[in-house]
């Protein structure tokens, strides 16, 4: 059995530590340790998008990091997205006005996508979007309400700055 | 879904990397941005022993201009490939390429050294490199040596690289100009790999005949192809005479497509020398522009 590693990690803003063998993924990790159950695990290989977080500010799939990579990290999951527990951020805002999903599953991996994807092209055309949004799937809304939260948000961070 | 235990070594030099690639042989294997290795060590089609993380081996990373060319390091990830100014204006096939690789997640993490040394025959970068004639610098304990890109892909997924060696670098000519360059691939949905895919690279001398053309394919045969007949029919030609859907059509005799759940042989071979006339057209233009411009 290989040994267990101390890790330590910046999560949401807050140090958090743990242990784990070297194939615990990031994934594991935040969930089971630091408490994030937001980080959902959906297909474990690399497909859905559904684990997304950002580490170190990009969008990164967490099932296919191993926590010890991470290990030393700033890590956001969507817990750590909001600016205070009174207010959503613009893209979670649009997502529930413009009917952005229906079970919340794939929500998490969607909100980080986006909110990493806006940043890097704040104007975004619907061709744009649709490439942005291409890396998480979605068995529920038929992604029309996806993109339109993806255009609102734009907009109101446009706005916003 | 959850992979076999391993043992995980950090290194931070190339020195560091190769002796522990030495020692464990067979029983270790490097990880690179994991898009490919993770998700194989988590469905178990494969286990290794030691695991050696190049995350952290710094002299791995960046682009660097020089000799002619550019030498980008094999830890560079596919988001930074795609996004550096120098590789967009020396060697604009592997920009092009670039987006066409997965979703900007997996090119936040991904390498140009991984996607090369998996060789996946679908693969973007792959075909680039044998395109352009790439050159592959390789390490091991004792020594260095280099592969050309015609050696470096060996069969599906296996390259000239040992297991006990390392990929460092790879490095790419930039072509005098003016010349003309395109990428395009065929998909089910964007991001995923690709059924069929071309590169392509014109260059013309001071009257306008093609004396540089080289052609990579992706998804048409066990490894990237190069369209031999393709370059063949094109050189001599003046660029504005070049009937590209027709010399286009030749690339079907240089492919070697295998049928799978995604696109049968016969489709891969259609529909692959129809795409390389097209993005054949598209590197036509692309000169026609330079020229113009220049
Ligand atoms: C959802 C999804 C979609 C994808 N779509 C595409 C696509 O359309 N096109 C495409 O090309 N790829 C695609 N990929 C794969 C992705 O591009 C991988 O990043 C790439 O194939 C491997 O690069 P890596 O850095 O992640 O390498 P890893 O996964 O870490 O390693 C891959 C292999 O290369 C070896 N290796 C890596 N670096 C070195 C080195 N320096 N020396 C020696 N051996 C080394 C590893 O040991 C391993 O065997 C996709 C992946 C996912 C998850
Ligand atoms: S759980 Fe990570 S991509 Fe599906
Ligand atoms: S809302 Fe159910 S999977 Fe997207």
């Amino acid at each position: 059995m290989a040994d267990q590693k101390s890790l330590s990690m910046t999560v949401n803003g807050r140090t958090r530590r743990g242990r784990g063998e070297p194939r615990l993924t990031l994934a594991d990790f935040l969930r089971e340790q630091a408490l994030c159950t937001g980080v959902h695990v959906g297909c474990e290989h690399g497909v859905c998008g559904s684990c997304t977080v950002l580490m170190d500010g990009e969008a990164v799939r967490s099932c296919l990091l191993f926590a010890v990579q991470a290990d030393g990290a700033d890590i956001t999951t969507v817990e750590g997205l909001a600016p205070d527990p009174e207010t959503l951020h613009p893209v979670q805002e649009a997502f529930r006005d413009c009917h952005g999903l229906q079970c919340g599953f794939c929500t998490p991996g969607f909100i980080l996508s986006v909110a990493a994807f806006l940043e890097a092209n704040p104007d975004p055309t619907d061709d744009e979007i649709r490439h942005g949004i291409a890396g998480n799937l979605c068995r529920c809304t038929g992604y029309q309400g996806i993109v339109a939260a993806t255009r609102q948000a734009a907009a109101a961070m446009r706005a916003g700055e | 879904m959850k992979p076999a235990p391993f043992d995980y070594h950090a290194p931070e030099s190339v020195a560091e990397s190769v002796a522990l690639l030495d020692e464990h042989g067979d029983d270790a294997k490097p990880l690179a941005g994991g898009q490919s290795l993770v998700p194989m060590l988590a469905m178990r089609l494969t286990r290794f022993e030691h695991i050696v993380d190049l995350n952290r081996v710094d002299e791995l990373f960046g682009v660097a201009v020089g000799n002619g060319g550019v030498r980008i390091g094999a830890m560079t990830r596919q988001a930074v490939v795609e996004t550096d100014a120098a590789v967009a204006e020396r060697v604009p096939l592997l920009h092009l390429a670039s987006p066409h690789i997965g979703h900007f997640q997996i090119r936040n993490r991904g390498t140009i050294g991984g996607s090369v040394a998996h060789a996946d025959p679908a693969s973007e970068y792959p075909a680039v490199m044998l395109a352009l004639d790439g050159v592959a610098e390789i390490a091991s304990a004792s020594g260095t040596r280099e592969a050309s890109a015609a050696e470096f892909f060996e069969s599906t997924f296996m390259t000239a690289v040992a297991p006990n060696e390392l990929l460092v670098a790879l490095r790419f000519p930039s072509w005098e100009r003016p010349a003309g360059f395109a990428f395009d691939e065929i998909a089910r949905r964007s991001g995923d790999f690709a059924l069929a895919g071309a590169a392509v690279g014109i260059g013309t001398d001071g009257q306008g005949r093609i004396n540089r053309a080289a052609v990579g394919m992706l998804g048409v045969g066990p490894t990237p192809r190069r369209a031999a007949s393709v370059e063949a029919a094109l050189m001599g030609l003046a660029a504005a005479d070049a009937d590209a859907a027709e010399i286009g059509r030749l690339a079907a005799d240089d492919m070697d497509p295998v049928g799978d759940v995604h696109a049968s042989a016969e489709y891969r071979r259609r529909a692959g020398s129809t795409l390389v006339g097209r993005v054949l057209a598209d590197a036509l233009a692309q000169l026609r522009k330079e020229a113009g411009d220049g």
